[in-house]
């Protein structure tokens, strides 16, 4: 499966997953088959006056991503995603070789709804 | 020059007394000319309390705003490159479009962005206009919808409806857009303000903005008694006040007690109609 990671600092699997996801600074791209990996920036929403979310999903989208690791997940991105059919799985601050780990023995499930609110709309 | 002259009374500061300046110039206005009050604090618009009035007319504000049909959309993602307020995200091919309403801000960009005309041009209702009548003063109150965050466009509705030769917008609080948006249409504005560290230091926000998008401005000092620092801050800048409202319990009792000031209180009437001369003065109007 290829995963779409929030993170600050690229180290390959051994990156922390971000808690943020609209404001993340980085997607690490995972091929969880494989384990290759491929850093996409997403600093043009560090600074967005509004919508980081929506546009973070829209950058996940057009990776190809088909899940997403990230520490938390507001109301927009969430809607953006599942409409998607990409899954979720909120995992802050493991490394991303632990959360795969976690996700392939069935004790991180996908989340069914955002986990934190949206900010000033 | 327009034929109406328009006078934004503003402030950094909330609570300073825009909505007591405000409804007072307006009272004070009327004896001569036909006034239009405008209460452009959408978010918590109180100008019809202070003159003790119940509106007469409710209706709903419009705004632009966009409609996408998926059923048109090819999925090419134009329309989400194309919009820098990140309200709209597309899912490729055969998986749609999702607009984000609260977030537009109705540039239309995506409208001329999209190949397969999917998009269109539409309203949308953040909120209603309400309207009464005091004697010579019209006051057109606007109401932001709750959850609706963003201000400017009913703002926008509710200015359009002053139609008489002297106009008087309550603006928001702050230095931002909604503010901005009140007074970037005025002749001439006033800044409100008190004698607090927390009142000159919005007050020195405000006369940056008001200098900025080039807007003739002056200040009203409220609750002055010990006025120094605005006295200071003012000659430094060279701006000038045209009122100093007494800090005086009668105008507090006349507030708590929901009765006008202007009608009640001479020492805050005098200073209202001298600055009401003042600020006709600056439009030529008397």
């Amino acid at each position: 499966m290829i995963f779409a990671v929030a993170v600050t600092q690229d180290a390959g699997l051994d990156s922390i997953v971000d808690p943020r996801f609209g404001r993340a600074r980085d997607f690490l791209i995972v091929d969880s088959e494989t384990g290759a990996t491929r850093l996409v920036p997403n600093t043009q929403n560090l600074n967005a006056a509004q919508g980081a979310g929506i546009q973070s999903a829209q950058n996940v989208v057009t990776e190809g991503a088909q899940a997403v690791i990230t520490g938390h997940c507001g109301p927009k991105a969430f809607a953006v995603l599942m409409q998607a059919e990409i899954k979720i799985f909120l995992a802050s601050k493991l490394t991303i070789k632990d959360a795969l780990a976690k996700i392939s023995a069935g004790e991180l499930t996908p989340a069914n709804s955002a986990d934190v609110e949206g900010h000033w709309v | 020059m327009s034929s109406q002259f328009k006078i934004a009374v503003a402030s950094g500061k909330g609570g300073t007394g825009k909505t007591t300046v405000s409804t007072a110039l307006a009272q004070s206005i009327s004896k001569r000319n036909r006034v239009s009050l405008i209460d452009c604090d959408v978010e918590e618009p109180n100008a019809h309390l202070l003159l003790g009035v119940e509106f007469s007319k409710q209706t709903d504000a419009y705004v632009p705003s966009i409609l996408v049909d998926n059923s048109k959309c090819t999925g090419c993602g134009k329309c989400a490159q194309v919009c820098r307020f990140n309200a709209i995200a597309c899912l490729g091919p055969g998986k749609g479009t999702m607009f984000f309403p609260e977030l537009c801000h109705a540039c239309m960009g995506c409208v001329l962005a999209c190949p397969a005309s999917a998009i269109s041009e539409s309203t949308k209702s953040p909120g209603k206009i309400r309207q009464a009548k005091l004697g010579n003063i019209d006051l057109v109150s606007g109401l932001l919808n709750v959850g609706q965050a963003m201000a400017t466009g009913l703002i926008s509705c509710v200015q359009a409806l002053a139609n008489q030769p002297v106009v008087v917008y309550d603006s928001p609080p702050g230095t931002s857009c909604p503010m901005i948006e009140t007074v970037k249409k005025s002749d001439f504005a006033l800044l409100v303000t008190e004698p607090t560290p927390f009142g000159l230091n919005d007050l020195s926000l405000a006369v940056e903005t008001l200098r900025h998008i080039d807007t003739k401005f002056a200040v009203v000092v409220n609750r002055a008694d010990d006025h120094k620092l605005i006295e200071e801050f003012c000659s430094k800048h060279n701006i000038e006040i045209f009122a100093r409202i007494p800090d005086s319990i009668e105008i507090a009792k006349c507030y708590s007690q929901g009765k006008s000031i202007y009608e009640n209180v001479p020492a805050f009437t005098e200073a209202i109609d001298t600055l009401t001369e003042k600020v006709l003065k600056t439009g030529g109007l008397s």
